[in-house]
């Protein structure tokens, strides 16, 4: 496998032929944005979150599906692409009712997290999401729209390493969103297997497995009785 | 994927032999995908579910697959045709003259919204701008014929009168919707 030489942020550093700017920008501690990729599947560019600029092309280009080549000279966070990243995550929260406060992934999404780390504390475009249903006729997971981010990456998992394509992307722009086989309820579909892929590698609270309410009431009341008692005792201790 | 070939849930439908030979044609290739679904919607009319998954099973393409695809394409519409189709032109002179009154008042009328069936699927009410018959403004198309100078009365008139006659006219004149 013959290697290649690049400067990445004016640091020469060595990739091997083939490899994707991101992956070689990894390896060298360098941090590339993304909410799409995942190493292991299919690179998308999707999410545009991981756009460089590469000297000698006119536009930026998605580092996960960029080759590194000899010489290639790459610069990963002016202040241009930054701005790129703020306004990508900027759109992404005004298609979507993306709310956290009632989010099941709250405090562990990645979105929120890009959105934090790029320093995100408001959006300059005007909302345009409409309320979407949510899909919770799958007996263990639930589907909801208004925080699908259409990374692709439940399509991409469910396809590649599951291998039953139960998820694809129907209609498109605004409109886009993920189906189960013939816009089946997810709970019907005839080619889901409930591996739970999805799952798991969703960046938001898109996919979410349901909460069973009667088992969160039994483990969280312990703690909450200990207060109560607590405050019974002061309350007697007050009277 | 070969057992799922054999399944053919529509056949004996004389309009699903075309498509069955337009897959046969391309030797069932999952990447003729879309010119099997320009056959089956020219067969059909428009693109049912069952229809989808058959191609889907013949092709041996995931069903979301087919779905994305064909609705990702304008071209494509998995709604039945109404029987009766009412365009009614918006383009720059229409509107002056008084298209955006005749859209209203159809659909007051008849309880459709403008770009979608109305009237237990029997109206299809839609807008273009401009038919290039400026001269006749406010132009309205009704299953393909032209009527001119058309007042927001006459208009829910004659689409009264049309939907009193039942016909099987299978969704003529879908096409208007853009216009030139």
């Amino acid at each position: 496998m013959s290697v290649v030489t690049l400067t990445m942020n004016g640091r020469l550093i060595s990739a091997r032929q083939g490899e994707s700017l991101l992956q070689a920008a990894r390896e060298h501690g360098i941090e590339i944005p993304t909410l799409c990729h995942l190493d292991g599947l299919e690179p998308l560019g999707g999410c545009r979150l991981c756009l460089v600029e590469v000297r000698g092309s006119p536009r930026p280009l998605p580092a996960c599906l960029t080759q590194a080549s000899e010489g290639l000279v790459v610069e990963t966070d002016t202040a241009a692409l930054v701005e790129y990243r703020r306004m990508i995550v900027e759109l992404l929260l005004a298609e979507r009712a993306h709310t956290c406060s009632v989010c099941v992934r709250n405090g562990r999404c990645e979105l929120q997290a890009m959105a934090a780390r790029l320093g995100v504390d408001h959006v300059r475009f005007e909302y345009r999401y409409r309320l979407l249903p949510l899909d919770a006729s799958h007996e263990r997971f639930t589907l909801d729209h208004n925080r699908c981010i259409l990374c692709r990456r439940c399509v991409r998992v469910c396809d590649a390493v599951e291998g039953a394509h139960t998820w694809d992307v129907c209609f498109r722009g605004i409109n886009g969103r993920v189906v189960s086989d013939l816009d089946r309820p997810w709970g019907e579909s005839t080619s889901c297997t409930g591996c739970g892929k999805c799952v798991h590698l969703c960046p938001t609270g898109a996919l979410s497995r349901t909460v069973d309410v009667g088992d969160e009431a039994a483990r969280e009341r312990a703690s909450l009785l200990r207060i109560l008692e607590r405050r019974a005792g002061i309350r007697e201790e007050g009277a | 994927m070969q057992e799922h070939r054999e399944t053919a849930p529509l056949t004996g439908d004389p309009k699903m032999l075309l498509v069955d030979r337009a897959m046969q044609r391309v030797q069932c290739r999952p990447d003729a995908l879309i010119e099997v679904l320009h056959t089956a919607q020219e067969a059909f009319g428009y693109l049912s579910r069952e229809l989808l998954a058959h191609v889907a099973a013949v092709l041996g393409i995931p069903e979301s697959g087919v779905y994305g695809v064909a609705t990702f394409y304008h071209f494509f519409t998995l709604q039945p045709p109404s029987e009766h189709s009412c365009v009614v032109c918006i383009g720059t002179v229409c509107h002056v003259k008084g298209g955006g009154e005749l859209k209203d008042a159809l659909e007051k009328r008849f309880g459709v919204r403008e770009g979608d069936t109305g009237c237990d699927g029997r109206l299809y009410l839609g807008t273009a701008r401009c038919l290039g018959m400026c001269s006749l403004a406010p132009v309205m198309v009704l299953d393909d014929l032209v009527y001119g100078r058309e007042s927001p009365a006459g208009s829910v008139e004659k689409v009264g009168r049309a939907l009193e006659v039942r016909s099987d006219r299978n969704g003529a004149g879908r096409t208007g919707r853009s216009g030139g």
